[in-house]
């Protein structure tokens, strides 16, 4: 069991002026499964091999249980690791596989063979021990590169992307099962994913990182509802939530024929600022149809049967822009009609540069 | 993902691309079979009296083991058959090995560990090849004059090895590098030293290309000839060069000269269909990236 710390911790690959991973401060706590998401290039996999001790920290520190790790080799970390292709030893079997780490440590055979055979339960992987890694399935592979990981009780478990060869059906399923083990074993889990879906379903606290640089960590409710910065907001929930420039007359942010009266707070920082222009933001599912509001003509009907998502095409100043409104499955909306919406939910505003307007 | 996949079954052709692909397999065979044939001929002849080899192409024939008998058992050069091949076993075997525990280390850390400049290393390995060994060979001799080693079976081991080791290092670098980056990492999470990485995970996985590579490098030790006969003519020497010396100044003793030859190519041809399926997963393994 053990808490993670990340101090600062700067990786920059030789020969490149910008850092993968930015000074990067993080505090994981001890049980809990912190998820690590972003686009690709974020620096996501590189901080989990920083604290894996496979990429070399060039500034700050990391530790574990305030033991700092920073220069350990990886063998000295107490950590395991289940990595996108799994990485499975094809010349050996199931059983060897997932006892190898055992062997290394000095472990006796009937020692090794028991808490293989444990893993394997708890797996469904009994029947497979003998076999080798090319005559698995995907979804077996994945499990075996999930016991090899739970055999050693590991302080950390390191998962990089671990779902994301698996098809989309077992995944799904695959997902729950390893939040539900990881509860279960109470062990510290780091997991990196590109798929926001994933890091919202599966994180304690989601940790969002883009051009090597920490976003945001939140619980993803908070995330959610509360978004930092322009990128966090657009990056996490799908479909993603409707960003747009927009200026701000009276105290109020205009769009199309919408008024849509500032907050208090950030009335008073676009007055501090002098801002008159603001990045509005409302998730799809906080805009409805109604009565008046802002116009404009249905451009694309995604009809998913409990529900559609309607593209409505804004003429807003000199521009148009699409803004995507959710509507029930029961609405009839057809591409070429023309509809207004208003909101009817949470608002979120940003100034020019992307950062929140009502931040703390 | 399997690491090493067959190939697949031909499948059966269709329609008007079937004649072409039979024109083209009968072309094949005609060719091949071209290819074959002294060594077809080289084989019949071993079996034939002398008169028989000499005389106009003759395919049949009352065939004879005697001149393998007179190869093995006469002693008209100045090395014995048995010296020979013993020779040969032991200087193939030591060169052969000798490579293989240069070259894996080295390949390892070309592949694995490269440092800056490692292309260039690997061109350097590459560039002591250019030099044509006729070109080497005055230096050669007198460096094994003065360090005592001519009509040593030692110097040729020396020289093989140092002849085999830029192609084992080139070939090994290349099947080095195919194994995933990620098993050597999972390796050194799991606690393995770096000699148990390269002895549990690296070697198993890269076993058909070191197979593939050590069969190479016998061959080519086995079937050398110059360096063999400018610095070990005599009692050391090598089956090549007894080959050589059943040629006889007293006249044209073809059915015995081949017969010799069939002894020679032998262990080779053996070897390498013993080790034809791993040879070709090995030289295949290339190709699978």
């Amino acid at each position: 069991m053990a808490e993670v710390r990340y101090e600062a911790a700067s990786r920059i690959y030789p020969g490149t002026e910008i850092p993968a991973v930015n000074a990067l401060d993080l505090d994981i706590a001890d049980g809990e499964l912190l998820v690590l998401v972003g686009p690709s290039g974020s620096g996501k996999s590189t901080a989990l091999r920083m604290l894996a001790g496979l990429e070399t920290v060039n500034k700050g520190s990391i530790f574990i249980n305030d033991v700092d790790v920073t220069l350990k080799p990886p063998q000295d970390r107490d950590i395991a690791m289940v990595f996108q292709n799994y990485a499975l030893y094809p010349s050996m079997t199931v059983a060897e596989n997932m006892g190898f780490a055992l062997k290394q440590a000095g472990v006796s055979k009937e020692q090794r063979r028991a808490q293989v055979v444990e893993a394997a339960r708890i797996l469904d992987l009994e029947p497979y021990l003998d076999r080798k890694p090319k005559n698995l399935s995907g979804g077996q592979r994945q499990r075996v590169a999930m016991g090899r990981a739970i055999v050693r009780s590991p302080q950390v478990f390191l998962m990089d992307e671990p779902l994301s060869n698996l098809d989309a059906k077992l995944r799904v399923q695959t997902r729950t099962e390893l939040a539900d083990l990881q509860a279960r074993l109470g062990v510290t889990m780091v997991y990196v994913t590109h798929d926001q879906v994933e890091a919202m379903t599966m994180g304690h606290r989601v940790a969002v990182l883009k051009d090597g640089l920490l976003q945001q960590v939140d619980t993803p409710r908070e995330l959610y509802r509360r978004p930092a910065n322009l990128f966090v907001a657009g990056f996490i929930g799908s479909p993603a939530m409707n960003l747009i420039t927009v200026p701000v007359v009276d105290g109020a942010a205009q769009l199309g024929g919408l008024s849509v009266p500032l907050p208090d707070d950030v009335r008073a920082e676009v007055a501090r600022r002098g801002l008159d222009e603001i990045i509005f933001g409302a998730r799809p599912e906080h805009l409805a149809l109604a009565d008046v509001g802002a116009s404009g003509e249905v451009a694309v009907v995604e009809e998913l049967g409990s529900e559609a998502y309607i593209h409505v095409r804004v003429v807003h100043g000199q521009e148009t822009e699409d803004v995507v409104v959710r509507v029930g499955g029961e609405t009839a909306v057809k591409r070429g009609d023309q509809v207004s919406f208003g909101i009817a939910g949470a608002t979120h505003f940003f100034d020019p540069g992307g950062d929140r307007l009502d931040g703390e | 993902m399997a690491l090493f996949t067959r190939a697949p079954k031909a499948e059966p052709i269709l329609g008007q691309n079937r004649v072409i692909a039979h024109v083209l397999a009968l072309l094949t065979w005609l060719i091949g079979l071209l290819f074959f044939f002294p060594l077809f001929w080289l084989v019949l002849n071993g079996f034939k009296d002398e008169l028989d080899a000499n005389s106009s192409p003759k395919l049949f024939f009352d065939p004879t083991l005697d001149r393998f008998s007179e190869v093995t058992e006469d002693t008209t050069g100045l090395l014995s058959f048995t010296e020979a091949f013993g020779n040969s076993f032991w200087i193939v075997l030591i060169s052969t090995i000798l490579v293989m525990a240069l070259a894996i280390p080295a390949a390892y850390a070309l592949a694995i560990r490269p440092m800056r400049k490692w292309r260039d290393v690997l061109f350097f390995f590459i560039s002591t090849k250019f030099l044509p060994i006729v070109g080497a060979i005055m230096p050669l001799w007198i460096i094994a004059r003065d360090l005592d080693l001519l009509n040593t079976r030692a110097v040729l081991i020396i020289l093989y090895t140092a002849m085999n080791l830029p192609l084992a290092v080139w070939m090994l670098r290349s099947f080095f590098a195919e194994v995933p980056n990620e098993l050597i990492e999972a390796a050194q999470i799991d606690g393995c030293s770096l000699m148990g990485q390269i002895r549990q995970v690296i070697l198993p996985i890269v076993a058909p290309g070191l197979a593939a590579t050590a069969l190479l490098c016998v061959i080519f030790a086995w079937n050398e000839y110059f360096l063999a006969v400018q610095l070990n003519p005599v009692e050391g020497s090598t089956m090549p060069v007894w080959v050589a010396s059943q040629e006889s100044g007293r006249g044209n003793f073809l059915a015995k000269l081949s017969a010799a030859s069939v002894l020679a190519t032998l262990p080779v041809v053996i070897a390498g269909w013993v080790a034809q399926k791993r040879m070709i997963r090995g030289l295949a393994m290339g190709a699978i990236k």
